[in-house]
């Protein structure tokens, strides 16, 4: 059936806010009598605390301050684990650590402040790498320095090496990379005795802040109250890491008893916030005489940094990710992440399945180019057909066809003229032109039985003026949640886009419709509010009120009807699973998710081999979502995960020394410009999901998981030096065409 | 954020925003950022990494695009100084509004520094090529978009401002609601 609303770009919900500079972020807000506050950081990678000094010179007597002692509940994040402390209490075990926490009226005084805090320290030995942590040189966390660890078994892989024509390894890596939202993370608190906690902040899960924020006060689930304010940018940055904040905030508001403000500068947040995994991936590979693949046996190790925090989760979905979009017939997938004395590494678009997926199709390329064939004609010859199974004997039952997409994509990007073309020019230029693939998938909601556990609840209901609000925690930062949920409820009621709005991310007025995250809100989300809404109309039809079809005034009248004789008109979805997916956690087995996003990207560039600089000078991103459901939104989607690509692929590289981040500001931490991003030419096929909203699937990590390896792939192909590391700076292209250092170990035996 | 503030006394600031004069007592060496945002709360102007490099504070000084965030106030006085509030009345300015249509706005942040360094460009460039439109962008960082809608919103608003002049017509995007 033809829909009216969803697949038509209709206006951003919030955008005129946006573009008028009326939309209130957080720092945009204050309470009468707010504090500010402040955070004392560790200045060393692993010790114990000997002493904290405040110094001379600072009216301390103004300042509230606040140590681990000053904490009610359980001095942690609450995450899935609770090793991490809030605050840190006689040791710290990573540079950053939250120490000290200052708040006062005067927002300039606090710099002065906390520099005039000193805390003394009895050093210990730190760690600082995979393989450092795997050597045990020293142990950090637990027994063995590692927080989990993963075995996806199919087939028998040990028996394929005899048989195999070609044997193939590869060793490759990427780097940790900042999410660098605009908007730094910043909170407010504000605490009072009968009443408890709220706090206002930028945020992508409300409901995690909630429950962080129990344990650390002690307070009843009545007695705090989380609210989003609007987000500027998050892309994972603000999944977990405002609990912390939010708890800092709350604990000087509590012992001030006024409203706190605790909001980052740009150093501060790139040192101590988040970032994504750094991570290492060991291929093995059999390939029989006819290009087809045999087994894998793929080793996977992310660097967790000091805590847990979502590393295990991370790593579930890399691991999950690591065989990609390819038929394995037998493969072995080892993974752990390990722990090092760095700030935590973190949620980021993509989680776990950019790195291994790097790994992947990059090592597809060096394959290909080991057995004689082309990079397209090898993926050929083994993407997933519909009917076979992924690495978790996952069975495909979507009619999706990969080498139909794969060959729109070389058709659109010119792929083979371009090669060949290249190769010509390639002979008489420094300026050296190459061309690269890579396919990919990317699941679409939480893993295995995690939207079970989640236990999503969504509402629909009517106002007493008969337009309507969607009930969700939800939240808005940019990549269009308000927008899409408006779409499907307008659709799903028979009434106009602009009769629908979102209520406020407020924990007193939305349930828990979990965390916005994981590509699950269009799909997830998204399928809720439309059986919710479609709830809803049911209601107001099987009332009488409404007749089957009715103008969007008929169904405003006839909410107020109703409203007017049973007082509330509501309408509650909570999920359930699509038939026949089951997953075994145990032995990772199964349907890992419910429904995967497909794409093959293709990128094209230039590497001058005078300055060893290079530009991506076009790109192509063809993929299957499922029903588009704003085609604006989309593209922007795939679009700015394709600039996040590009500064993955070639940018954006922390340069630590003893786990401190020595590049945090956006002067030397560089990020894609205007003047650095290729045409981005987005494509989608559309084949309609049957368990998602209209037919939709998750799409905003896809667009991260593709372009590094394709842009690498393409500078490979330019220079013929095999590249196996990100991200890849001038510097080091000069290094690997000059042979100073080894790139990747590549080993091949026939 | 303007450290050693106790050595320097407040003085009174005089300029111009928006069009209309206002006088603020303030430390000579404050930014015009946090003048605009804290005493006149015009925080439409944001602050994205407070040394000069995102573009997210940007604003007109004397119709030249400046970071908010680098501009002692002391340097305003007597200046005219035009934030993303001064761009819209009762309709959006065109500029506004291809960044709505267009898709140039996800998140947001970047928005406000991104649209009044658009209309710099266009009044340097008022048919900017693609070069033009990615050099005078350039000092404005977006995370979000990935520029591309960014840069069809620039072509539309040229285009728009040609066909019609910078007091535009009307739009079925002007009745939403500012808010949500």
């Amino acid at each position: 059936m033809k829909q009216r609303v969803v697949g038509v770009s209709v206006p951003r919900k919030e955008g005129a806010g946006k573009v008028t500079g009326n939309a209130r972020y957080i720092d945009d807000l204050s309470l009468p009598g707010m504090l500010y506050g402040a955070t004392v950081r560790s200045t060393v990678a692993r010790g114990t605390i000997a002493g904290i000094d405040f110094c001379d010179g600072i009216p301390w007597n103004e300042f509230t301050i606040v140590t681990a002692d000053d904490i009610p509940g359980k001095n942690a994040v609450s995450l899935i684990l609770e090793d991490q402390p809030c605050l840190a209490n006689g040791r710290v075990n990573h540079a950053e650590e939250p120490i000290v926490l200052l708040a006062h009226p005067e927002r300039h005084l606090l710099p002065i402040a906390v520099a005039s805090v000193h805390v003394r320290y009895e050093t210990q030995r730190s760690i600082h790498s995979i393989e450092a942590s795997e050597r045990g040189e020293e142990i950090i966390w637990g027994d063995d320095n590692i927080f989990k660890t993963y075995l996806i078994v199919k087939g028998d892989v040990d028996s394929v090496w005899s048989d195999a024509a070609w044997i193939v390894e590869g060793e490759y890596s990427t780097g940790a990379q900042e999410q660098l939202y605009i908007e730094n993370n910043g909170v407010i608190a504000s605490f009072k005795e009968e009443e408890g906690v709220t706090v206002w902040g930028s945020m992508q899960c409300p409901f995690y802040v909630h429950k962080a924020l129990m344990a650390l006060t002690g307070l009843p689930e009545d007695k705090v109250r989380v609210v989003q304010t609007e987000t500027g940018g998050a892309f994972g940055g603000k999944e977990e890491y405002p609990s912390m904040i939010a708890g800092h905030a709350v604990l000087l508001s509590q012992k001030s008893g006024r409203p706190v403000k605790l909001l980052y500068d740009r150093m501060e947040d790139m040192a101590a916030t988040t970032k994504r995994h750094p991570s290492r991936t060991r291929h093995r590979t059999a390939v029989d005489k006819n290009g087809k693949l045999l087994g894998g046996e793929i080793e996977f190790v992310i660097d967790g940094g000091a805590y847990a925090t979502l590393s295990s989760v991370v790593l579930s979905r890399g691991t999950i990710h690591a065989g990609g979009a390819y038929y394995w017939p037998n493969i072995r997938v080892r993974a752990k992440a390990v722990a090092t004395n760095t700030p935590p590494h973190g949620a980021f678009r993509g989680f776990g399945a950019p790195q291994s997926l790097f790994a992947l199709e990059r090592h597809m390329d060096h394959v290909a180019h080991t057995i004689g064939l082309s990079p397209d004609e090898f993926r050929r010859r083994n993407l997933l057909q519909s009917g076979q199974s992924t690495a978790t004997s996952q069975v495909i039952h979507e009619a999706i066809d990969l080498n139909q997409l794969l060959d729109r994509a070389l058709l659109l990007s010119s792929y083979h003229e371009k090669a060949k073309q290249f190769a010509a020019h390639n002979l008489e230029s420094s300026r050296k032109k190459g061309i690269g693939i890579a396919a990919f998938l990317h699941g679409s909601g939480f893993t295995g039985s995690g939207e079970r556990y989640l236990n999503s609840l969504v509402g629909v209901e009517a106002t007493e003026l008969g337009d309507i609000r969607v009930l969700a925690s939800s939240t808005e930062f940019g990549q269009g949640t308000n927008t899409i949920l408006c779409q499907i409820a307008a659709e799903a009621l028979g009434i106009d886009y602009e009769d629908v709005r979102m209520a406020p991310v407020d924990t007193r007025v939305v349930p828990n419709s979990g965390p916005t995250v994981a590509s699950r809100t269009a799909m997830i989300i998204g399928r809720l509010v439309q059986s919710a809404a479609a709830g809803l109309r049911q209601t107001l039809i099987a009332s009488g009120f409404l007749a089957g079809s009715a103008s969007c005034e008929h169904f405003r009248a006839a909410c107020r009807d109703y409203i007017r004789r049973f007082g509330k008109l509501q309408s509650w979805s909570r999920y359930e699973a699509p038939p026949n997916v089951f997953w075994d956690d145990t032995n990772y087995r199964g349907e890992a998710y419910p429904a995967f996003a497909w794409a093959v990207y293709v990128a094209e560039v230039t590497v001058d081999t005078a300055t060893y600089s290079v530009s991506v000078d076009d790109f192509v991103a063809v993929q299957e979502v499922g029903k588009v459901l704003h085609p604006l939104l989309a593209a922007g989607q795939i679009e700015g995960g394709v600039a996040q690509g590009i500064g993955y692929a070639l940018y954006e590289k922390v340069v630590w020394k003893d786990g401190r981040m020595l590049n945090n500001q956006m002067t030397n931490y560089i990020m894609p410009t205007a003047q650095d991003i290729p045409p981005i030419r987005v494509y989608f096929e559309e084949i309609p999901y049957e368990y998602g909203p209209y037919g939709a699937k998750g799409i905003g990590e896809l667009p991260i998981d593709g372009p590094a390896p394709a842009i690498v792939n393409a500078i490979v192909h330019a220079t013929g030096k095999s590249f196996c590391t990100i991200p890849l700076l001038p510097e080091d292209i000069f290094a690997g065409l000059a042979n100073l250092r080894p790139q990747g170990i590549a080993e091949v035996r026939r | 954020m303007t450290g050693e503030r106790s050595r320097n006394a407040r003085r009174e600031v005089s300029f111009t925003v928006n069009g209309k004069p206002c006088s603020v007592a303030v430390y000579p060496m404050q930014r015009l950022l946090d003048v605009l945002r804290s005493e006149l709360h015009l925080t439409g102007t944001k602050e994205g990494c407070g040394e000069g490099e995102c573009g997210s504070c940007s604003v007109l000084l004397n119709d030249e695009l400046v970071n908010s965030c680098l501009i002692p106030i002391l340097q305003v006085e007597g200046a005219s100084v035009c934030t993303i509030e001064g761009l819209a009345a009762e309709v959006l300015h065109p500029v506004q509004r291809a960044f709505l249509e267009c898709g140039g706005a996800q998140c947001g942040i970047c928005t406000p520094g991104m649209i009044l360094a658009t209309i710099s460009l266009l009044r340097h460039h008022p048919a900017p090529s693609m070069a033009q439109i990615r050099e005078g962008l350039s000092g404005n960082l977006c995370r979000c978009t990935g520029y591309i809608r960014i840069f069809q919103a620039v072509e539309q608003a040229a285009k728009t401002i040609e066909a019609t002049g910078p007091g535009a017509a009307q739009s079925s995007f002007d009745s939403l609601d500012a808010s949500r």
